[in-house]
């Protein structure tokens, strides 16, 4: 298991080192000149032009630079904005939003997806077998920013039941509604995902050893059913977390979330390349150990998968 | 509390004579159908049987001749859809189990009847130990303590001469070898001293030697508590040791049934004699193998008549129009053919 | 199941393996009097019975037109209106009223089928070459081959979608200026594919793998066969079908993603008519008209809604548990 552990922390180096580099070298190095458009309409002065080149070593080849942007990056320092704004405060202040958003679309996911996917699987071809099936197929056809919209404005809009923003507070109940547009996608996928395990595993034979062991049906259900099957939702749910966050520029810049995905995309537009950069390794962090946890999860939900 | 676990344990034999005497459990003209997108498949039709308490019943039969699907309508867990029983008794001490709630016969799995699998590594859920599955039955069924039931469970492996018991107990399935497995899977279905165990084909996904072993246990265990066995089996091999009668099954139809010397010395049906025939033998080696030509009917089109006729040496134009009923050939022994007297009667 | 919103999750990884075993249906024992039918003819015997695939098959072929005719469907003009009919309700001019600066919503919702169609379906016929090949080359090559591939796709699974996209395309579209619609198109599409590559790869990389150990191949090698004999008779053949049903719920989901660039202002840009920039022009005026947000959104919604349906009624008439 240590060494399982500590393989695949190995195998995550190459991986985020590719996807920063990547990264760094698409906003850095491709745009040619980095101070085109920076200065409004005219020319940068030279003064500024010589002092961010020594700033940002920009005289460097780009592996110095990135060499140097990781350096200091392992020292905690994510470096300046531009304007001379510190990220890690970018980053401290937006990250919290975001978190707590993707922790209510996770809570939203696995309750409803889960839900709608132990009882269509138990109960399949109803009428809520069928709800399911033709609800979850819109929520995974339609793009986020139209179930986004057509919410707020039914909903905030329309009705006026929830408002149609999210305050800087960011309350709980102010972020059910950008919660689930941000979780509906995994949610349908989850419920399809569970619903197929569930109806799999219902017919499997220690299903029916449970049943001939005169077990309650309840518990059949209950322990021996939804311990199986519920593996590979687990998992998805804990792959889903890392995702989500990388996801929410729409549903942030929708709602007015003033979160990591409204930073990235603002920095983007106004090519703070420095500020782009850090989140994204931020982000990719996150989603990397996040798929590693849900790999040593999966060990420990099932005992037939052995790590050497 | 372990007073009662040792009355408990030592029930069996004392009680085993204070059972009601007769029938423990019969099935009488049993009838299941699935229903398929193809079309009706004629699983069973019209099987009866009976096992008493003290007594193995062997059934026999190639696959697809209706001998699990009878035992899975015994348990209860036949698959509905696509199977359905369309007609029929199950009487367990003379109460037939299809009429019962689904509580009432909940209530009989495990205690009254128990069955153990053919393939013990998916009959056995591979996300809890093989410890945890034996003693999920004392804490659900028996409201027993954790300690207690865990005991228990290590007393079950034990039994069923598990080495090291205590340590295996928190292993799970997939650790455990094909004997080993289907060994913690016979403890599973003693745990709760059932009357009647129903075995489903129990060896043949194991190894020859083990095999051995397994069917010797199983007897062994069979005569020690007294129940009424089932033996579910394709191999003639296996039976002889173990069963007091045997119950040939072909096309979801008892063909024959009789005592187990009476049927090997002399076979009442030409299908039991093709089975018999085609055991390799070690005073015929060289000659080539006697099998039964042809293959099981389609049980969505049985052949009118007997439904052994196509397959059948001694067939004659009777046996294509009339179903031979299951009739007494002598003492204790019934057979489903036309001319099942002269097959008797022959030396 | 493919991630058909592309947009928001499309970095969560999905193998899940196409199932293609064939296991006898209906009567447990006893064989069927009927010639057996083979897994395709199967799968079209079972199609031919759902009035989904029919729905959607008809569906995408009326988007297909609209994409290649406009003109079929509307005489009306897409890009140019006047503004003394801005805002203006449906009427029998204008079925679907007219857009802030004047322009026929009709009109515009069906000359932006072409935009949106184009652009997808390029962008899948490139993922699932360039995925496929790269699959197809770390599957039978394996060794260093398959782990340099492998790990490059990591690389780009890594890139939380949306936000790969937008730096993307904000990189190489510059000042977003200048530029022509075709030019546009082409870098959406490139964006497309190098984000999603990887998903195709793996998919074929684990049906080749699982194929290659095959007895039938193993048997053709011995024979003789080379390489791209073995991978183009025995290889392809077998992964094409879950590959087909994949490339048509991803046409539906790169519609979708087509549709949210647009929208975030880094994909297709006015005066390209496409139904993301409608939506996103739509958000201004929601609450005078909000049929501005609705007909756009229910083109896209239908002709997402068409792909993903049809690839999940081939995939469940290819995929025998699911009966």
């Amino acid at each position: 298991m240590g060494r399982y552990l500590l393989r695949r922390l190995l195998q995550l180096v190459p991986v985020f080192i590719g996807t920063t580099f990547l990264i760094y070298w698409l906003v850095w190095s491709v745009p040619g000149d980095p101070f085109a458009g920076k200065c409004g309409e005219r020319r940068c002065p030279q003064q500024y032009v010589d002092f961010m080149t020594d700033k940002y070593q920009l005289d460097q080849s780009i592996f110095v630079q990135y060499a140097t942007y990781m350096k200091n990056l392992f020292q905690g320092d994510f470096g300046q904005t531009f304007g001379g704004r510190s990220i890690n405060d970018i980053i401290m202040t937006s990250y919290p939003n975001t978190l707590k958003l993707a922790v209510v679309a996770l809570l939203i996911e696995a309750v409803i997806g889960l839900g709608a996917g132990v009882l269509t699987g138990l109960r399949r071809n109803g009428f809520l077998d069928n709800l399911v099936l033709v609800s979850t197929l819109f929520l995974l056809a339609l793009p986020i920013f139209v179930i986004a919209f057509v919410l707020q404005w039914l909903l905030g809009v329309k009705w006026g039941i929830v408002t149609p923003t999210v305050s800087s507070e960011m309350r709980i109940t102010e972020l059910l509604v950008p919660g689930f547009v941000l979780g509906s996608a995994s949610m349908a996928y989850i419920a399809r995902v569970a619903r197929t395990s569930i109806a799999e595993n219902r017919r499997a034979d220690y299903v029916r050893t449970a049943i001939a062991k005169g077990l309650p049906m309840r518990r059949v259900v209950g322990v021996h059913l939804l311990r199986n099957s519920l593996i590979p939702v687990v998992t998805l749910l804990g792959t889903d977390l890392g995702a989500l966050m990388g996801g929410a520029i729409v549903t942030e810049g929708i709602f007015g979330i003033n979160g990591i995905g409204r930073q990235v995309y603002r920095a983007i537009v106004t090519k703070e390349s420095a500020t782009v950069v850090s989140i994204v390794v931020v982000l990719v962090l996150v989603y990397l150990l996040m798929n590693l946890l849900v790999d040593l999860l999966y060990a420990a939900l099932d005992p037939r998968i052995r790590y050497e | 509390m372990s007073d009662i676990l040792v009355s408990e344990q030592s029930a069996p034999g004392a009680d085993g004579s204070g059972r009601p005497s007769g029938r423990l459990l019969e099935v009488e003209d049993l009838r299941v159908e699935f229903r398929t997108r193809d079309g009706v498949a004629k699983v069973i039709n019209g099987v009866t049987y009976h096992v008493e308490a003290g007594e193995t019943l062997a059934v026999l039969g190639e696959s697809g001749s209706g001998k699990s699907v009878t035992a899975q309508t015994i348990m209860g867990i036949l698959d509905t859809p696509p199977g359905f029983v369309t007609n029929g008794q199950v009487r367990f001490h003379g109460k037939d189990m299809l009429k019962m709630s689904a509580e009432e016969r909940r209530r009989i799995r495990g205690e009254g009847i128990a069955m153990i699998f053919q393939d013990s590594l998916s009959a056995l859920n591979p996300v809890f130990t093989v410890g945890f599955q034996i003693a999920e039955q004392f804490r659900i069924r028996r409201g027993m303590s954790r300690a207690d039931a865990k005991k228990r469970a290590v007393e079950m492996l034990d039994q069923v001469k598990i080495p090291n018991a205590k340590g295996r107990y928190s292993n799970y399935p997939h650790q455990f070898s094909g004997g080993m497995r289907q060994r913690a899977m016979i403890a599973m279905s003693l745990a709760l001293d059932p009357e009647v165990l129903i075995a489903d084909e129990p060896t043949t996904a194991l190894d020859v030697t083990v095999q051995a072993q397994i069917m010797d246990l199983l007897g062994e265990l069979q005569r020690e508590r007294q129940m009424g066995m089932i033996l579910i089996t394709h191999d003639l091999g296996v039976v002889a040791d173990v069963a007091d009668r045997i119950a040939v099954m072909y096309a979801g139809r008892i063909v024959e049934e009789a005592d187990v010397f009476e049927l090997y010395r002399k076979p009442a049906h030409p299908y039991t004699l093709g089975l018999l025939n085609s055991i390799p033998r070690m005073d015929e080696r060289g000659q080539e193998l006697r099998t039964i030509k042809g293959l099981p009917p389609n049980l969505m089109n049985i052949p009118p008549g007997c439904p052994f006729n196509p397959r059948c040496p001694m067939a004659q134009p009777v046996c294509r129009e009339k179903v031979p009923p299951l009739l007494q050939v002598g003492a204790g022994r019934a057979s489903a053919c036309h001319f099942a007297e002269e097959l008797v009667n022959r030396d | 199941m493919s991630d058909p919103s592309t947009a928001s999750i499309v970095s969560t990884p999905r193998a899940e393996q196409p199932t293609e075993t064939v296991s006898p249906v209906g009567a447990p024992q006893g064989d069927r009097k009927e010639k057996p039918r083979g897994l395709l003819g199967d799968a079209w015997l079972d199609l031919r019975r759902k009035p989904l695939f029919w729905i959607s098959a008809l569906f995408i072929l009326l988007f297909l037109l609209m994409a290649a005719f406009p003109q079929l469907f509307t005489s009306g003009d897409a890009v140019n209106g006047s503004l003394d009919r801005s805002l203006g309700k449906p009427s029998g001019d204008a079925w679907f009223g007219y857009d802030f600066q004047g322009r026929d919503v009709y009109a515009r919702v069906i000359y932006g089928a072409r935009a949106s169609i184009v652009v997808s379906v390029l962008s899948v016929l490139g993922t699932l070459l360039v995925g496929g090949a790269m699959g197809v080359i770390a599957g039978y090559r394996g060794g260093w081959v398959d782990a340099v591939l492998s790990r490059v796709a990591d690389v780009f699974f890594g890139l939380p979608f949306v936000l790969g996209a937008i730096v993307i395309l904000t990189t190489f579209n510059g000042s977003g200026t200048s530029n022509s619609q075709w030019k546009i198109m082409g870098l959406v599409t490139v964006s497309l594919i190098v984000l999603s590559w990887p998903v195709v790869m793996r998919l074929m990389r684990s049906s080749v793998l699982s194929t290659k150990e095959a007895d039938y191949i193993v048997a053709a090698r011995a024979l003789g066969a080379g390489t791209g004999r073995i991978v183009l008779k025995h290889l392809l053949p077998n992964c094409l079908a879950p590959l087909l049903v994949y490339g048509t719920i991803m046409v539906g989901s790169f519609i979708g993603a087509e549709a949210t660039l647009s929208f975030l202002g880094v994909g297709l840009k006015s005066p390209v008519v496409s139904w993301g920039i409608m939506i996103s022009e739509s958000q201004s005026f929601i609450r005078v008209s909000p049929s501005l947000l609705f007909f756009p959104s229910l083109f896209l919604v239908l002709a997402v809604l068409s792909f993903v349906m049809l690839g999940e009624a081939v995939r469940e008439a290819l995929d025998p548990k699911l009966r």
